[in-house]
């Protein structure tokens, strides 16, 4: 009896260990699937995190990364001693915020336009044609700006300040107008993108809205103010704190190629991307290097925690957790 | 929007024309300076209007078509590898991560989902390629690096397979006797045709238009060089077309200003004639990557 009692308590245990383990062995094909891509993202993504403490270490190359001596924030000092740091957080910070202002200021101007306009064909043809600049690399769209900037053959200095009798501009090397050429450089190939989003939420405004609004005596501007710009609130608030999130990157391409490498231009070009660049490529300096990319990472983490915290209490669908 | 504001209507038409001129404006200056002759761009420079025709850089170009063919030949391979594996792996963790009853889904998740919120930036990534893989100066560095994921992408695929492809379909499968691998190639992967379209786009184009991979790990193997590299080099290099046409036996003057543009027209015709047929993933891929999936 006892025995019996015994086996029977114990059977299920074993049984039900056995399927537990059964179980587990149906999910190994999936784990295999998962595993070339975990490698990726630890060879791509985990050891360069790990690699961020080489910003507290003197270098080394002979001795090898893990024997080289630790040297607390000695590679930190260029942000209290050089001027550098202040210059490439400065260019970054502002660039960002005037491209997310200027940038949803446009996209949502071209999106109500994308709706008023009724010609079926020229909306067409437009929506596909603002994305053109979007599908380019920055190589050639450098190549574009230099038709247009080149000192001794480009378009501006050619055919409009010289026939108006002034004197060719040396566009790389004078500093003080590049906040604005990169600007516009930055909204025309970027512009078609974000107004393709937010047209794409216009479309799906429910029409008996505007309906309404007209009935109450609502004209163009009334309309825009009390249906549109309301309906586009949450996919405004979500793209701009996703770039806010962002504010510490720029496009490396853009701040680097766009003008044409010049060094003349530095003090209106150089953004964090472009300084860890140089700083390691063509200064050899790696402890000055990954100490600013050491700042730009933590920087860059807090500000997209935060915006996706904000995000994520606003819209919670749009949040990226 | 409902408007008879006829003012209003005409400057939102009038916004919209001038867009897009302004987008497509620079290709036509590109291309009829590519064709106008060095002594007309010396006097009146690059042109949006026809001075003096002249076919001299394409001529030109013809005579190094050795080195821009092989570096087209070059972005092709690198793009068609690039894309095949991003695809492979893309559909290799969504499809284990839209499963619901995996143990550990939710570890994995974050494990993918922690790289978009924090990166070691640079330089620990050239140095991890560089100095532990020993990436340099090999087709891996202009493959490998940054672009063979997206976790982006992934999550995007595993929302749609969530959606789009019931449990009930898999768990019949299962119980026909169909393996994990079958249900993936023979269940999951038809019904996700349009979402891997997509993101095969969105890869395609990424390592079409790198040449970030080039600069910052190819410095002395330049024969790797897919075609933005070589405009990059053409551009920041002014004696790199000579050594170039030194081989292929080219021995008149370089049409140095003219060939600039025809280069960036050779460089931009192939994409610009493709777009209209894969315009509509395109826009599908805007907008569906923007917001989460």
């Amino acid at each position: 009896m006892v025995r019996n009692a015994a086996s029977k308590a114990v059977a299920p245990t074993l049984t039900q260990r056995s399927r537990k383990s059964a179980r587990m062995r149906q999910f190994i094909p999936l784990y295999l699937m998962l595993l070339p891509g975990v490698i990726y993202l630890i060879i791509n993504n985990y050891l360069p995190m790990v690699g961020l403490l080489l910003a507290f270490k003197k270098v080394n190359y002979s001795l090898g990364f893990l024997a080289s001596p630790w040297v607390g924030l000695s590679n930190f000092t260029f942000v209290t001693k050089t001027q550098d740091a202040a210059l490439i957080f400065r260019n970054t910070i502002l660039y960002n915020i005037a491209f997310i202002i200027l940038g949803n200021l446009l996209a949502i101007t071209v999106a109500i336009a994308l709706e008023t306009v009724t010609h079926k064909m020229f909306r067409k043809v437009s929506q596909i044609v603002i994305l053109i600049p979007y599908l380019l690399s920055t190589i050639i769209i450098s190549y574009i700006v230099l038709g247009f900037l080149s000192h001794s053959n480009g378009f501006i200095n050619k055919s409009i300040i010289e026939p108006l009798g002034g004197k060719g501009i040396t566009w790389y090397n004078q500093p003080k107008y590049w906040p604005y050429i990169l600007t516009i450089v930055y909204l025309w190939m970027s512009f078609g993108y974000s107004s393709i989003l937010y047209y794409s939420t216009l479309i799906g405004i429910d029409k008996s809205l505007y309906e309404a609004a007209v009935m109450d005596g609502a004209g163009t501007w009334k309309q825009i103010l009390h249906v549109t710009l309301p309906c586009l609130k949450t996919t405004i608030i979500t793209l701009v704190l996703l770039a806010v999130g962002r504010i510490c990157y720029s496009d490396f391409g853009l701040f680097y190629q766009v003008p044409n490498r010049s060094g003349m231009l530095l003090s209106a070009t150089q953004t964090i991307d472009t300084y860890v660049y140089r700083s390691l490529l063509e200064l050899n300096d790696i402890g000055r290097s990954s100490a600013a990319g050491f700042l730009q990472s933590i920087l860059g983490f807090i500000c997209v925690f935060t915006a996706n915290m904000v995000v994520s209490k606003i819209d919670n669908e749009s949040a990226l957790f | 929007m409902i408007t008879k504001n006829l003012a209003f209507k005409i400057v939102m038409y009038a916004l919209l024309a001038f867009l897009v001129l302004a987008c497509v404006m620079p290709f036509w200056m590109l291309f009829v300076s590519s064709l106008t002759s060095e002594t007309a761009l010396a006097k009146s420079g690059y042109n949006f209007v026809f001075t003096e025709f002249s076919t001299a850089a394409y001529e030109y170009l013809w005579g190094v078509r050795g080195s821009i063919l092989r570096a087209y030949g070059m972005s092709v391979l690198i793009t068609a590898v690039g894309v095949s594996v991003n695809v492979v792996l893309t559909v290799l963790f969504a499809y284990p991560l839209s499963r619901q009853d995996l143990p550990g889904r939710r570890v994995i998740s974050f494990f993918l989902f922690f790289t978009m919120l924090f990166n070691g930036g640079f330089v620990p990534t050239y140095m991890v390629y560089t100095q532990v893989f020993h990436l340099k100066d090999s087709l891996a560095g202009l493959i490998i690096p940054y672009l063979l994921m997206n976790a982006f992408h992934i999550m995007m695929m595993r929302t749609y397979i969530t959606t789009n492809v019931p449990k009930e379909v898999n768990e019949a499968a299962k119980i026909d006797g169909a393996t994990e691998v079958q249900c993936l190639t023979r269940i999951v992967l038809p019904m996700s045709k349009p979402i891997i379209a997509t993101i095969a786009l969105m890869a395609l184009i990424a390592y079409w238009n790198n040449w970030t991979n080039g600069i910052y790990f190819i410095t002395t193997r330049t024969d790797l060089y897919g075609i933005q590299n070589y405009l990059t080099s053409v551009m920041n290099n002014a004696t790199f077309l000579q050594t170039h046409s030194m081989g292929s036996g080219v021995n008149f003057k370089i049409p140095n200003v003219s060939v600039r543009m025809a280069i960036a027209i050779i460089a931009v015709i192939p994409v610009l004639l493709m777009y209209p047929f894969f315009q509509k993933s395109f826009v599908k891929g805007i907008t569906l990557g923007s917001v989460k999936g």
